[in-house]
């Protein structure tokens, strides 16, 4: 099946117009193309095929151009996918390690429970980005948005490096989210830009940065700068707030006896 | 031994994941245009339903019976059909009656007959009713009373076409790439809670009002027990229903905006209100209060139309998608953004609105002034 899908190939570089193509045939001749030792895949035309960067297990270059489908780079490991389009919902489904970069905005549950790896918007996202991320060990995924976000930012995050940019509202304006890190027991949430208490779910507190703060966030401001073009220093010399977990078991006495 | 697995389920699929898929297309000015790209972009979203339910909703459809009710009727047997072309010519004068043109599709089985019927309400019934009530309390009589019949389409210059399949398969079907209109919506569906049968696919319809839904409205229960005091009997099977006859009540009978419908069925969190200002803060519990029993509960984004307008809600929550397009004119409403650009790569503009937010496309407030666009050439 997935051999009726054209490639043009040189070397180990390989460009596909994917007009018209099902998703599952794409998916099944990008596996056969990683596996014949192309490391830079080219898409052209994506519109809607879901699952794309899955099951490759390779650090290969992906560029994207279009709209692809829902749970772009899901349970990826290695890939690094470049989007110059819009993501949909699901982006970064429990992404394991690589890379993800939206010159776009992108749909609901962006990062979902995601375990490891790096994904950079560059403007707004939906409902729930980042909920459920988690870390163990080395394994620290990060979400850095250039936008505001929808609600329920953080949601029931266990781990992992959230960060909120804000960089589209205008001078005084609130950010959109309500009831961020709801649930949240786990990782780190960096917002520039204002907030207010009510906007806050009831798990978190409020700090300033740390040093340690610092040099983590400016790390991941600097590639998101790099990836967009944006001035990192400028970014960086506005007040930010730290959003973390309370507790680590909020709930954990609600139904013991 | 053969591992029949890989020819049943070649990629090994452990889990189905499905969604409904709806999408909507709206002129502001007017503009006729055919169903082609409604069918391609909510064919592109394929993977969201599994074949049990495709339908499809076309605003002016019928100018040339602009004024006649067009009642699309499905029978599941040649009795019901005498029975109600009996009822038809008695309650009504019937312009004109005509089985609705099909096509053999090889993935439709067993289809119910369709007929569409022109109907004007005889001014002489005096019985001082409007015309509107008069219909459907008609339209409720066919479908509770007479077995095997059900009126899935009653407004004028407007229709529904739907039954089970997959979307792209019902447009074959009913042959609609030879219809226009200025407002189409679409719906492909992945049952969950009840039969995929022909009168349980999208959209719903009384009057001219439409519905098309992805999710579920748990709150079926309350909100229709509520609905049958007004005379609206829920007879289709399936919960988006009751939100077809939840947005007569409350825009036609009783005369509410689109903005307070949206407060009255996907209201915001009562931690929401609290941060109102006083005058708003009554309002809203006020709606509460008197419309509680429409407050509609569970996930689901629906697209609603009827003549002239096209709203799209999302639950407060949002836990179901809707994507907003934007190009010249046109309005476009969609579960993925993909399915949009597909029929229009270069929109003026894609966006995602907030939980609870209804999205207004209007012949009254076109999205750009016409009078600009006609000096622009």
């Amino acid at each position: 099946m997935a051999d009726t899908v054209t490639v043009e190939k040189k070397g180990t570089v390989a460009r596909i117009d994917t007009s018209g193509v099902y998703y599952r045939q794409l998916n099944a001749r990008m596996r056969e193309l990683v596996a014949d030792g192309v490391r830079k895949i080219e898409l052209i035309s994506v519109c809607g095929q879901r699952y794309i960067g899955t099951d490759l297990s390779k650090p290969v270059d992906i560029k994207i151009t279009g709209t692809p489908g829902n749970d772009l780079g899901a349970f990826m490991l290695g890939p690094r996918i470049t989007v110059h389009g819009n993501a949909q919902d699901g982006c970064g489904n429990t992404m394991d390690d690589g890379l993800i970069v939206i010159h776009g905005h992108a749909g609901d549950i962006i990062g979902l429970s995601a375990r490891g790896g790096k994904i950079f918007i560059r403007d707004d996202v939906g409902y729930r980005a980042g909920i459920h991320m988690k870390e163990y060990g080395e394994k620290k995924p990060a979400l850095v948005i250039g936008g505001t976000a929808q609600d329920f930012l953080g949601e029931y995050m266990a781990g992992g490096t959230l960060v909120l940019l804000g960089l589209n509202l205008e001078e005084g304006q609130h950010h959109r989210a309500n009831f961020i890190g709801t649930g949240m027991h786990g990782g780190v949430i960096y917002i520039r830009g204002s907030v207010a208490d009510y906007q806050l779910g009831q798990e978190v507190g409020v700090a300033g940065l740390k040093a340690e703060d610092k040099k983590l966030l400016g790390g991941l401001v600097g590639e998101y700068a790099g990836y967009f073009g944006a001035d990192a220093a400028r970014i960086l010399d506005s007040d930010f707030i730290k959003i973390y977990p309370r507790f680590l078991r909020p709930y954990g006495r609600l139904y013991a006896h | 031994m053969k591992d029949l697995s890989r020819v049943a389920n070649p990629y090994n699929e452990g889990k189905v994941v499905d969604a409904c898929s709806i999408f909507g297309m709206m002129n502001t000015w007017g503009q006729r245009f055919s169903g082609k790209d409604t069918i391609a972009a909510i064919a592109n979203m394929h993977d969201r339903g599994n074949g049990m339910g495709g339908g499809f909703g076309v605003y002016g459809l019928y100018p040339e019976y602009a004024e006649y009710y067009a009642f699309h009727i499905m029978y599941l047997s040649q009795q019901a059909k005498t029975q109600v072309e009996a009822f038809l010519n008695d309650k009504f004068h019937l312009l004109h009656g005509e089985e609705v043109p099909t096509r053999p599709v090889a993935a439709i089985t067993n289809p119910p007959l369709v007929w569409r019927y022109f109907l004007e309400v005889k001014p002489s019934r005096g019985d001082g009713q409007e015309p509107d009530d008069y219909v459907v309390d008609r339209v409720m009589e066919i479908n509770g009373i007479i077995e095997d019949a059900f009126v899935f389409s009653s407004g004028k210059d407007m229709a529904v076409f739907k039954g089970v399949g997959f979307p792209e398969e019902i447009a074959d079907y009913f042959c609609l790439e030879n219809y226009e209109g200025y407002l189409w919506t679409a719906h492909g569906r992945f049952p969950t809670n009840t039969v995929g049968w022909w009168g349980g696919a999208h959209p719903f319809n009384i009057l001219d009002w439409t519905v098309v839904h992805n999710g579920e409205i748990s709150s079926y229960g309350i909100n229709s027990r509520y609905l049958e005091q007004f005379g609206y009997k829920c007879t289709m099977q399936t919960d988006t229903e009751v939100v077809a006859y939840a947005v007569d009540l409350l825009i036609r009978k009783h005369k509410l905006p689109v903005e307070t419908l949206a407060n009255i069925v996907a209201p915001p969190l009562w931690s929401a209100i609290k941060r109102q200002p006083p005058a708003e803060q009554e309002l809203l519990r006020t709606l509460r209060q008197v419309y509680g029993s429409l407050l509609m509960n569970g996930p689901f984004t629906i697209i609603i139309a009827h003549q002239g307008e096209m709203i799209g809600l999302t639950d407060r929550v949002r836990l179901r998608p809707l994507t907003v397009g934007e190009k010249g004119p046109m309005l476009y409403l969609s579960s993925e953004e993909s399915a949009i650009r597909l029929v229009c790569p270069d929109l003026d503009r894609a966006w995602i609105p907030m939980g609870g937010q209804p999205v207004v496309g209007s012949l009254k407030k076109p999205l750009v002034p016409r009078e600009d666009a006609v000096e622009a050439y």
